[in-house]
């Protein structure tokens, strides 16, 4: 039985989204990145903005999302994505410009950046992939790891008195008057992910109503970095990384 | 023709303003000019100074070791650039800085009381265009017409109610200067 | 209006003549010895008039990031500071080199290292000749002495960059950035139409629309062969410059016994202690490199030919005589004096320099 001998049988009911390329993800088994590009993918092509979107990608996991997600992209350097957006967005006004960026992307080498933008309200959507941990550079500390949570450069669990609390950045972008949306999203059930697929829709109609700028944090795992089975992963996503970082809008001005 | 000049003093005195309106002033009778001021700190209080050269060809150097003319509003700027006169050039102070008078008999020198004259006047803002008033009666390098368009072109419109006191205090300078 | 005479500082000439060339973006913060560039422009305000897009960042590292994201999507963007500023960006300057994207840098240099001095300097040569950032690449770096060159050159950088695809750099110093001169503005140009753009720039990013295929700005490549394939295409882009845009002046060479190189607003006060020296019948010539990288080695060579010695006059502790020297291949004397900290030498420092070392 082959791949069209499947569809025959039935109703097609899913199928890869039109706008993500027929190739192998770099990605690891479990990881949440996967799940997230196909939600890009889906949204930008149910709201026709294939030919308008311009994504900003991050250094760290993401950094080739723009071998899968078929759109023009700009790879910023590690941290600048919002810098590089402000000037994409500000230059091509018509166009829905948005970032993809991890934790430390975001929230530690790119801290400057992302508090500027959202604080002058840039018409920009940051799509921000919290799991807690450096994936690329194989499983260091991020500014999001948790009290206690093993990693390469905290091989003993991170201690605060050592490394600082786990940066909650997200409420504090919800604080800025420029952010018109901030949102704490998952993608680790199908009711997760739909919810999560809505609040992408939401961010991007939001920004190309020149609304502000749309913060979409999405809570994932890295079972690799986390050294855990994805099904593990997820359930101790649920019992720890929730409890730091509860899913919820943050802010909603829409 | 060539005129090159340095005129020190406080910041505050209008010293960088002054040598931007005879700038300007070169400017409108088509001469070539520079204007190079010390910038920084020193415009909030310390010494300031400015080199403007005017000439009827190109302006190599911004910088310069020595000047035709010096226009000399404190102390310590005549102690710095007394020496600094050409032989034959002019040196342009006011007294009332001034406890060490110029000593050098190979320049003109040429005394203008100008805060003097700014007080009777009651206009301090006055102080530097009665100066330049003086400076271009002893040096005629460029004509009170052109300074007063030079003015209009430097000052935003909104302060061009202020034309006619500054007119006055360059006539009142050029008063002060009697060219033998 | 386009022939008027105006006076104005070296600083706000960029300004003015970026609005006028029909740059599309400046992204800066404030840094003396050239706040007047983001000054001059927010005064103007360009965004009502030419659409131009002018914004306070809040960090050099994120004023260059913003140059990268606008160069890549086919806009003529710039930005200028100085130079502890410029070293922030050298990360960014390196992406915009290696994704191939045109942009202008201006660096109004002041005296370093570390956090210096206001006052002006040219100790920065080495950092913009020869990369500054990590990696193999070059800036098309030009050094105006005039406030009409600090007008010419933003033209000149943009054409440049864009023929190119690679970020110029106008390398000026502090005195010619505040002081004040007569500048004929170039003539206004319209901004570039979208589809301008589309047709010039056929690699930006700026929405797949019309084009079927995505267009990827990126620096990135892990495969070893791929990316020494682009740095084969760096270079040659880099051979093709050293060919076509050397630019240079030269002063009293035809008969010179000694010569002087220097660049910038030094090589204006050379200029007046070569006329002093002339009329005391020493005959010197100068050089005056425009184009810092490329660098006019063969034009250094040919004077190099007739003359008893040269001397080179920075701004620094001897940065651009490294190049004099490797044109002249050591086969005379090449002596340097420079002054650093922001002191800058007056024409007659610089003769007594001159004569000192070469005993006249």
């Amino acid at each position: 039985m082959n791949h069209d001998d499947i569809i025959k049988q039935g109703t097609k009911v899913y199928s890869r989204p039109r706008l993500m390329d027929d190739r192998n993800m770099h990605y690891c088994p479990g990881c949440s990145h996967g799940v997230v590009h196909k939600l890009v993918s889906e949204v930008l092509d149910e709201m026709g903005l294939e030919n308008d979107a311009i994504g900003v990608a991050p250094v760290g996991c993401a950094v080739f999302a723009y071998h899968y997600i078929d759109i023009d992209w700009i790879e910023a350097a590690h941290g600048r994505a919002p810098a590089v957006a402000t000037a994409a967005k500000r230059l091509n006004p018509e166009r829905m410009v948005f970032t993809y960026q991890g934790d430390g992307d975001l929230a530690a080498i790119g801290t400057a950046e992302t508090i500027h933008a959202a604080n002058r309200g840039e018409n920009i959507v940051i799509i921000f992939i919290n799991n807690g941990i450096y994936g690329m550079t194989g499983g260091q500390m991020a500014p999001t790891t948790l009290e206690g949570m093993k990693t390469a450069t905290t091989p003993y669990g991170r201690r605060v008195d050592l490394n600082g609390y786990p940066l909650n950045i997200t409420p504090l972008l919800a604080q800025l008057p420029g952010t018109c949306y901030v949102t704490r999203q998952s993608v680790h059930t199908a009711a997760t992910t739909r919810k999560c697929k809505n609040a992408l829709k939401k961010a991007f109609k939001a920004s190309m109503e020149g609304r502000g700028t749309a913060v979409v944090e999405v809570v994932g795992t890295c079972s690799s970095g986390w050294k855990m089975s994805p099904a593990d992963a997820n359930k101790w996503m649920e019992q720890h990384m929730f409890e730091a970082y509860p899913p919820g809008d943050l802010k909603d001005t829409l | 023709m060539t005129e090159e000049i340095i005129i020190a003093g406080f910041g505050g005195q209008g010293v960088l303003s002054m040598g931007k309106i005879l700038a300007y002033a070169a400017l409108m009778d088509d001469l070539e000019v520079t204007w190079m001021p010390s910038y920084g700190p020193e415009q909030r209080g310390g010494t300031a100074n400015v080199t403007v050269i005017l000439s009827d060809s190109t302006i190599s150097s911004p910088v310069l070791d020595t000047y035709d003319i010096a226009v000399i509003l404190n102390q310590q700027s005549l102690d710095k650039f007394e020496s600094h006169v050409k032989p034959g050039g002019m040196l342009i102070y006011d007294p009332s800085g001034i406890h060490h008078k110029p000593t050098r008999d190979d320049i003109t020198v040429i005394s203008v009381d100008a805060m003097t004259a700014t007080i009777e006047m009651g206009n301090a803002k006055g102080y530097n265009m009665i100066l330049l008033g003086a400076l271009i009666k002893a040096r005629p390098m460029v004509s009170i017409d052109a300074v007063l368009r030079g003015l209009k072109k430097a000052l935003p419109e909104r302060h061009h109610h202020l034309i006619p006191a500054n007119e006055a205090a360059l006539r009142r300078g050029m008063n002060l200067v009697v060219n033998e | 209006m386009n022939e008027e005479v105006r006076l104005m500082k070296g600083n706000e000439a960029i300004a003015h003549a970026a609005i006028r060339y029909g740059v599309d973006g400046y992204f800066g913060y404030p840094i003396t010895p050239q706040s007047e560039v983001l000054e001059t422009l927010e005064a103007e305000m360009p965004w009502e008039t030419t659409g131009m897009v002018v914004l306070q960042a809040e960090s050099e590292v994120a004023s260059i990031n913003m140059v990268y994201g606008g160069a890549a999507t086919g806009k003529a963007v710039m930005t200028s500071s100085s130079s502890p500023g410029v070293s922030l960006m050298q990360e960014g300057i390196s992406y915009i080199a290696a994704a191939e994207l045109p942009a202008l840098i201006v660096n109004v240099m002041r005296g370093g290292p570390g956090l210096g001095t206001i006052h002006p300097s040219q100790s920065d040569y080495f950092q913009a000749t020869k990369g500054g950032g990590h990696g193999d690449y070059h800036l098309i770096v030009l050094a105006p002495a005039t406030v009409q060159e600090m007008a010419d050159f933003v033209g000149l950088g943009f054409d440049l960059a864009f023929k190119y695809r690679t970020p110029a750099m106008i390398l000026a110093d502090g005195i010619v950035g505040q002081m004040m001169e007569k500048v004929v503005l170039p003539p206004v140009r319209q901004r570039r139409t979208p589809e301008q753009i589309t047709e010039q720039c056929p690699w930006a990013a700026t929405g797949k629309s019309g084009r079927g295929h995505r267009n990827v700005v990126t620096s990135l490549e892990l495969d070893s062969a791929i990316m020494e394939k682009n740095n084969e295409r760096f270079q040659r882009t880099y051979a093709e410059i050293e060919r076509n845009e050397v630019r240079f002046q030269s002063y009293y060479t035809d008969d010179c016994d000694y010569l002087i190189v220097a660049f910038g607003s030094v090589a204006r006060i050379c200029l007046k202690s070569i006329e002093e020296a002339r009329k005391q019948g020493i005959k010197i010539g100068l050089i005056r490199p425009i184009t810092l990288w490329p660098f006019p080695y063969e034009a250094i060579a040919e004077v190099a030919k007739q003359v008893k010695g040269i001397l080179v006059v920075e701004l620094n502790a001897g940065q651009m005589i490294e190049d004099v020297r490797l044109a002249v291949s050591h086969e005379m004397p090449v002596y340097h004096f420079g002054r650093m900290g922001g002191i800058v030498p007056n024409p007659l420092e610089v003769l007594n320099a001159f004569k000192s070392h070469f005993n006249n």
